[in-house]
This record gives C-alpha cells, sequence and structure tokens, in this order.
C-alpha cells in the first residue's frame, strides 16, 4: 500500500464527508421547505461518495478499518478534508458560497479523475461527477439569486465570499501526495485544473455582480491535517454514538 | 419562512415516469422563478426515481372546472355505458393500458 494513494483517497473522502455532515444540519432549518430537501439531496449524494472513497482507502490500507471506522474513529488531525469544507454554515449565503466554491473544484476534479489509472477510482468519480454538475448547478443558480437580488441579500454574499474566498488557496496547494499521485497518473494535475476552475466561479460571480477577492496569501492546509476548531466541534456531534456507544448499530 | 411562502408563487408539477408514457401530476411546490421550480420539483418529486421528465406550471395559470357544475359536466356520461372500450380483448403482451 502506499501512503500517497491512502492519503489521497482520504483527502477526497473527507472532504465529501465533512461537507455532507454540514449540510446535513440544515435540515428542518432552510430558508423553505423545498431547499430543506435540496440541501439534503447534495448532502446525500456526498455521504455516498464519502462512503464510496472510505471503503476503498480502508482496503487500501489493509488494517481491516472500514468506513465506519475512518468516518467515525479518526480524531481532528487524521481528516484530510480542504479547510474549506469545515468552515461554519453560518447563514445561508454563507453555506451557498462554500458549495458553490467545492462544487466547482469537485466538479473539475471528478470529470479528471474519471480518466484517473485507477479504475476503481475512476468508477468513483464517474458517479460522483453526475451529482456534482447538479450541485453545481444548485449552488451556482443560488449564488446568482443572492448575488442579483436584494441589497440584504448581496451584502451578505459579499461578507460570506470575503471570508471563504482564501481557503480556496488550498486546492490547489500541491504537496508531495498530489505530485505523487499525478506522477503515478491516479490524480489529476492541480495545476491544469486552476485555471479551468476559476473561468467557471469567474462567469458565474460576473453574472451574480459580484467581484472575486483579491488574494491576501492565505494558505490552510486541511488536507495535511491541521484543522480549525470547527472540526472538533462537527466530529464531537458526527462521531458521538459510535465513541459512546462503541460497535453501536439500528 | 413565513415571509418566502408569501413572496414565493405555488407551481404544480408533472412528472414522467418513464419515456412514452405521459406527465402525471405528482403535486405542488413553491418557487420564485421556473428554473428554480425544476429544481424544486427534481429534490421533492424524483429522489426515489420517479422520473426522466418534469414539467412545471404555475398554479395561478391554471383553469379549473366549478365544483358547482359538477352535475351538469359529467353526469350526462354516467349512462353511456358504450362509450367504454369493453369490448376488446387486450393481448397480455400490452401494458400501460
Amino acid at each position: 500500500m502506499s501512503q500517497a494513494h491512502f492519503d489521497y483517497l482520504l483527502r477526497l473522502g473527507d472532504t465529501s464527508l465533512v461537507l455532507a455532515q454540514q449540510l446535513g444540519e440544515w435540515v428542518g432549518h432552510a430558508p423553505a421547505l423545498e431547499e430543506d430537501l435540496g440541501l439534503a439531496n447534495i448532502a446525500l449524494d456526498l455521504l455516498g461518495q464519502a462512503r464510496l472513497l472510505l471503503s476503498y482507502a480502508g482496503e487500501l490500507e489493509g488494517c481491516g478499518r472500514d468506513e465506519d471506522a475512518l468516518a467515525f474513529l479518526r480524531d481532528v488531525p487524521q481528516f484530510r478534508n480542504l479547510a474549506l469544507a469545515e468552515q461554519p454554515n453560518g447563514d445561508f449565503a454563507a453555506t451557498i458560497v462554500r458549495q458553490f466554491l467545492l462544487d466547482a473544484y469537485q466538479r473539475e476534479l471528478y470529470g479528471d479523475l474519471s480518466h484517473s489509472k485507477d479504475g476503481r477510482l475512476a468508477g468513483i468519480a464517474a458517479k460522483a461527477l453526475k451529482e456534482t454538475q447538479y450541485h453545481w448547478r444548485f449552488s451556482s443558480r443560488w449564488l446568482v439569486r443572492l448575488g442579483d437580488g436584494t441589497e440584504e441579500s448581496h451584502r451578505r454574499v459579499e461578507l460570506a465570499l470575503a471570508e471563504l474566498w482564501p481557503y480556496t488557496n488550498e486546492m490547489f496547494d500541491v504537496d508531495a501526495t498530489d505530485r505523487a499521485m499525478e506522477e503515478a497518473g491516479v490524480g489529476p494535475s492541480l495545476a491544469a485544473i486552476e485555471p479551468r476552475w476559476r473561468a467557471a466561479v469567474l462567469a458565474i460571480l460576473v453574472e451574480a455582480t459580484l467581484v472575486a477577492p483579491k488574494d491576501r496569501g492565505k494558505l490552510t492546509a486541511g488536507k495535511r491535517g491541521l484543522h480549525g476548531e470547527a472540526l472538533g466541534f462537527l466530529l464531537a456531534d458526527m462521531q458521538f454514538l459510535q465513541r459512546a456507544y462503541p460497535g453501536a448499530q439500528w | 419562512m413565513t415571509e418566502a411562502r408569501t413572496d414565493w408563487p405555488l407551481w404544480e408539477v408533472f412528472i414522467r415516469s418513464r419515456a412514452g408514457l405521459e406527465h402525471k401530476h405528482a403535486g405542488s411546490l413553491h418557487a420564485a422563478d421556473a428554473t428554480m421550480a425544476i429544481e424544486h420539483g427534481r429534490d421533492l418529486y424524483t429522489r426515489r426515481m420517479e422520473g426522466v421528465s418534469i414539467w412545471v406550471v404555475r398554479s395561478s395559470d391554471l383553469v379549473a372546472s366549478d365544483p358547482g357544475e359538477g352535475a351538469a359536466l359529467f353526469e350526462p356520461a354516467r349512462d353511456k355505458v358504450y362509450r367504454h372500450p369493453t369490448f376488446y380483448d387486450i393481448p397480455d403482451e400490452v401494458k400501460n393500458l
């Protein structure tokens, strides 16, 4: 087993898992019943992706850890999700901006990964790509509605964008794991994805009468296990049952 | 939430379950515009693979018959049993009839 391959799958799986958990928190709280279900649907798609990716990672590791062991029995520093995914839900605008930025990323990433030399990963990516195309449609339409909506919705979405934009640098920060996976033909070139991501995001921002914030050089490293306190609270909630009642099933 | 409900008009949703079948009324939803109505229709009414196509129409654009006129509109058909095509043998292979 290659450590890089395992870590790479965790990065993909954890980003989807953490985002799924976040969106799940909206259930019962979204601005309208219809949005409540829309967000829950996206959460379930992401959870499905996480299950496939973490199951695969567990098999590759060969230490007997399954998807549940990886999801519920790792602590904060072992999580490899992008820091953007763990940023708090905030208001509806913040949730939409976070989703929009990540959807644009996953759409490019899964598109390329569906041609990965790792056949199993390519299969997972091809399935995830279809889901992500819908997520992107959902979040980008909402971004335009909020940005080009009322004064208040514009103000809120602008604020969320300024807050979350700096976390996007991490998406394209190539490290040893990314490099090893690219060389092995497993992962795509992040340098090639970046301009496509930027073009897609900027086109929607224009439509939403928003401007991309200036880069402030902030660089998070969630994918190397460095997380903010928000992830701790999220995991406490998500992992409570398995921690309190090990092996509990329903 | 109350505000959203008064802001967003009501839409009627029609789902085609398979190619070749007609669209059937599935229910209604609230949405700000046609695009959102299609998205909500997808999210609310096709979660269990119910559909391959969605129609939405503003509820206010539907014209309905008056229940008070029910007798005049529908009762004359009651004694005209010969209009039912019940005199044909339908082969087993024919579905959805």
